[in-house]
């Protein structure tokens, strides 16, 4: 080992490792591993919304060419349906073909498998499935019975009601989001073989060991004798983990005992991998005349399944962001006929800090007061709720140094007084926050004869450029070259980690690899120098000293900036400009770093001007499965996106790092639309902003005039 | 009538990268799933199958088409070009260079089409093919600056959910600059 001092390679911009491979085609992913007598597997979806499945006439279809199964519910083998896994039971979705029953539209009910895709699909979309239909329900309205309100999703603190009666300035405010998919480039897909007694899983997924896990549960094997591997994911955002695809494929792979797999169409990712629930949202502030909030209420209502609860927590945002005399937040769910929601990108913050950012705008324009100036005023000294103190909190050096490169002195708060041509210009400011949470995970890392080192840990690369910061962390925690450093991820094998997830990632699996470095460290040191033929490994959980860690509010923060064009003729919002600016720990690759909060920004652009899944009433399913009828931003909707951060150490955490993959998103929207008020002087408080309602909003301001 | 030859398939012969393929294929078999399940090209990615999002951009005799809109068996005879065919050996392209160094892709699913879309708005604006995004489009105005609002436009057929669209713009115009540069050193 090297005891020359080198410096850093942690903080420095580095190009990712895979980088190459990405762009030369050379990167294969989860679908794209070649095996011999590989089988295809094609999903069949349920048509109606509601009911039970009364015949599948599966004998004209197994004629078909290539045609090699069938499989339903009255043949597929039977699987545990009380599975508890590391993220808790997995979605009902995954225990296809168990019963009769349609709990909603898109539901699989049946998998066919043949020699190529093309027959696959043939036999599919030739199956006919009749059923017995029963009246449906998908709506998500506020007075819908079954709505209630699921443990832990409420906090009080003081009297909300006597505070807002005795307030200067009170707003109350309705906000609205609707669904959105995650929409990963990559539709999900698994190869499955059985190989000398092991199933092999080739997978698409944020969590190898998590899926391995569920599989083996579900099917009721030793946890040793299932192997997850997922190289490289095109996108996942929340939606990649153990879903119906995968049990379909191990169920045929077994049946027919030859490698299936299964690559779900873009319109079956619509309908069965997970969406992020649509949002009604309340907020009540009231506020002394220098701005001082007496009341903060947040009342959210989001929509869940008939098959496991699921809550967009939104209400939560809150709860850390601002101090008050009272507070109160409550989220309630509403059960509909439709498939489960799941986490997406930033679950909760990103239609929660649209609301909340949204009447902090509204406060401040009804107190004449400048919004950032409003934040300042009610920055909190320790966790509103919890009174716990803050790990770090640099929301304000945020707005500082954003204020500066936006030039915010020099606004006119007037709403809508800039206008070129038939446009109208406006800028707004969010504040946003994520949490920095960390979970246990092992690594190993092995010296290796030849002076390199080899890391091994379960995390998953889905775009963020894990596995180039892992390298770098590893590098630095065993004093080397980072080209020394040889990262492998993404195999279940490697034992038990957290997910790419709750932007807890890096921060979980660095803790892990550098634990892991450091032991070896001592290790070789009381061994001497000599390496033997195998290596020297040392495996390191980091359980212990996640636990060991102080009780504390551990979030990053940002401040968004946004300048709008509103063409008052057609309705269309441009966005010429964004700049975040966050505090979000120590930042491991500012190139890559930057890459993923940049891209939040973007997701956040494209939620408050495209995204909205429509769901038709009558048929239960969605209106427009595809990339057509489900617009997300496209790069002529995107302009210059500045993202950067300030310092924002914790001198107690032994990791410094917060994560960066969601706080991008969260507050882009409502800095937007509070872009939107500024050059139109109308409130858009649903989502998204679309060319109709700000026509309406035109319409109804010339009503008023007139 | 060979065995590949029924009413259902054909033998079909495809250029690719300079190499000719003969396969048998079923006469469903779109170019990409040629490219991806019979020729192990992997690179040509599936975003939507359906030409709505341009991951699987290929070129088509130069021009740049969505594989999954196109029948292997109507490429017969075409010169195709897909993403394992523009590096020079272990060179990189230009366009591919920039891609890694300004770091225009996340999960790397979309690149291979952008990158591919990418090397033909280099040329379609050589050319002097206008834009939407082109003030002056009169055919005389020759190729109109590359400002990004082009890049934009140009590059909006290919899209990407890791929302790595700045970076690509930044890639798209460095590797402009660099070509435009070399050519000038060319005829100089």
């Amino acid at each position: 080992m090297t005891t020359t001092a080198k410096p850093d390679a942690v903080g420095v911009a580095r190009t990712r490792i895979e980088g190459r491979d990405k762009v030369t085609g050379a990167a294969r992913y989860a679908s794209e591993i070649p095996f011999t007598e590989l089988a295809h597997g094609w999903l069949v979806l349920s048509t109606i919304a509601r009911g039970r499945i009364r015949a599948i006439d599966d004998a004209a279809v197994r004629a078909l060419p290539g045609v090699l199964t069938v499989l339903h519910h009255g043949n597929a083998p039977r699987i545990k349906d009380d599975v508890i896994g590391a993220l808790g039971r997995p979605d009902p979705i995954v225990e296809v073909f168990q019963h009769d029953r349609v709990p909603h539209a898109g539901w699989p009910v049946a998998l066919v498998v043949a020699g190529t895709s093309e027959q696959a699909r043939e036999a599919a979309e030739a199956l006919v499935v009749t059923y017995d239909e029963e009246p449906h329900d998908v709506s998500f309205d506020a007075d819908k019975e079954g709505a209630y309100v699921p443990q832990d999703a409420e906090t009080v603190k003081g009297d909300v009601e006597a505070e807002l009666a005795a307030s200067t300035v009170v707003l109350d405010a309705a906000y609205t989001t609707p669904e959105q998919h995650h929409s990963a480039m990559e539709p999900h897909a698994v190869t499955v073989r059985w190989d000398g007694g092991r199933l092999e899983v080739f997978d698409s997924n944020q969590g190898s060991k998590w899926v391995a896990d569920d599989l083996a549960n579900l099917f009721s094997l030793d946890l040793s004798a299932v192997r997850v591997r997922s190289e490289h994911v095109g996108g996942a955002f929340g939606s990649k983990g153990l879903r119906s695809h995968h049990v379909a494929a191990v169920m045929a792979a077994t049946e027919l005992q030859r490698p299936v797999r299964i690559a779900l169409t873009r319109r079956q990712v619509f309908a069965i991998t997970g969406y992020r629930s649509p949002t009604a949202q309340r907020v009540r502030l009231g506020a002394d005349a220098d701005g001082r909030l007496r009341a903060f209420a947040h009342e959210n209502r989001s929509m869940t399944s008939t098959l496991r609860e699921f809550v967009e927590g939104s209400a939560g945002f809150g709860r850390t962001m601002y101090d008050s005399v009272a507070h109160h937040s409550v989220d309630r769910v509403v059960p509909a006929d439709v498939g489960t929601p799941t986490w997406m990108r930033a679950p909760g913050e990103a239609p929660g800090s649209f609301a909340v950012e949204s009447a902090m705008d509204e406060l401040a324009e009804k107190l004449g007061m400048d919004p950032i100036a409003l934040r300042v005023r009610n920055e909190p000294t320790a966790g509103p709720i919890s009174g716990l103190p803050f790990s770090s909190r640099n929301l304000l050096a945020c707005f500082e140094e954003g204020a500066r490169r936006f030039g915010w002195a020099d606004r006119d708060p007037r709403p809508r007084v800039r206008r070129e041509g038939n446009r109208l210009i406006g800028t707004g400011v969010a504040a946003c926050t994520f949490p920095s949470g960390a979970a246990p995970s092992t690594a190993s890392v092995t010296a290796e004869p030849d002076g390199t080192f080899t890391v091994r840990i379960t995390a998953a690369d889905v775009g963020t450029g894990a596995r180039t910061a892992l390298t770098v962390l590893a590098a630095d925690a065993l004093d080397t070259a980072p080209e020394r450093v040889h990262v492998r991820i993404a195999d279940s094998d490697f034992g038990a980690a957290w997910v790419a997830g709750g932007s807890m990632g890096t921060r979980s699996w660095g803790w892990a690899v550098m634990a892991a470095a450091r032991d070896l460290r001592e290790q070789l040191t009381l061994r001497g120098t000599e390496i033997p033929a195998a290596g020297v490994t040392v495996t390191t959980n980091t359980a212990e000293l996640i636990a060991q860690l102080a009780q504390k509010e551990r979030y990053a923060f940002g401040a968004q900036f946004a300048e709008v064009a509103v063409d008052v003729t057609t309705g269309e919002v441009r966005v010429t400009r964004l700049l975040g600016v966050f505090a979000a720990g120590r930042i491991v690759n500012p190139l890559t770093a930057r890459s993923q909060l940049v891209g939040g920004m973007t997701w956040g652009l494209s939620m408050a001007l495209h995204e909205e899944a429509v769901r038709d009433e009558t048929f239960g399913s969605h209106v427009g499965a595809d990339f057509a009828g489900y617009h997300f931003a496209a790069n002529a909707d995107v302009p210059v996106i500045e993202a950067d951060w300030v310092p924002d150490e914790d001198p107690d955490d032994p990791v410094g790092i917060k994560g960066v993959g969601e706080i991008g998103i969260v507050g882009t929207a409502a800095a937007i639309a509070n872009a939107v008020w500024h050059a139109t002087g109308s409130r858009q408080r649903h989502l998204p902003i679309r060319p109709d309602r700000v026509l309406l909003a035109e319409a109804d301001r010339a009503g008023h005039d007139a | 009538m060979s065995p590949a030859e029924t009413s259902t398939s054909s033998a079909v012969t495809l250029n690719i990268n300079g190499e000719k393929h003969t396969l048998p294929v079923d006469h469903r078999t779109t170019l990409l799933d040629a490219l991806r399940e019979r020729l192990d090209l992997t690179g040509t990615k599936k975003g939507c199958d359906q030409g709505q999002c341009g991951a699987c951009t290929v070129l088509v005799d130069g021009r740049r088409a969505v594989s999954c809109l196109q029948l292997a068996v109507a490429a017969e005879g075409r010169e195709i070009t897909t993403i394992e065919g523009v590096a020079q050996g272990d060179r990189l392209h230009p366009v591919q260079q920039a891609f890694v160094e300004l770091d225009g892709f996340q999960c790397g699913y979309c690149t291979p089409g952008q990158i591919c879309s990418a090397l033909a708005v280099l040329e379609e604006h050589a050319a002097g093919w206008p834009s939407a995004a082109t003030e002056d489009v009169r055919p005389e105005a020759g190729p109109p600056p590359l400002t990004p609002e082009e890049i934009r436009e140009r590059m909006s057929g290919n899209l990407c959910r890791c929302g790595a669209y700045v970076s690509i713009v930044q890639a798209v115009a460095r590797a402009a600059a660099q070509t435009t540069d070399g050519a000038k050193e060319q005829v100089a």
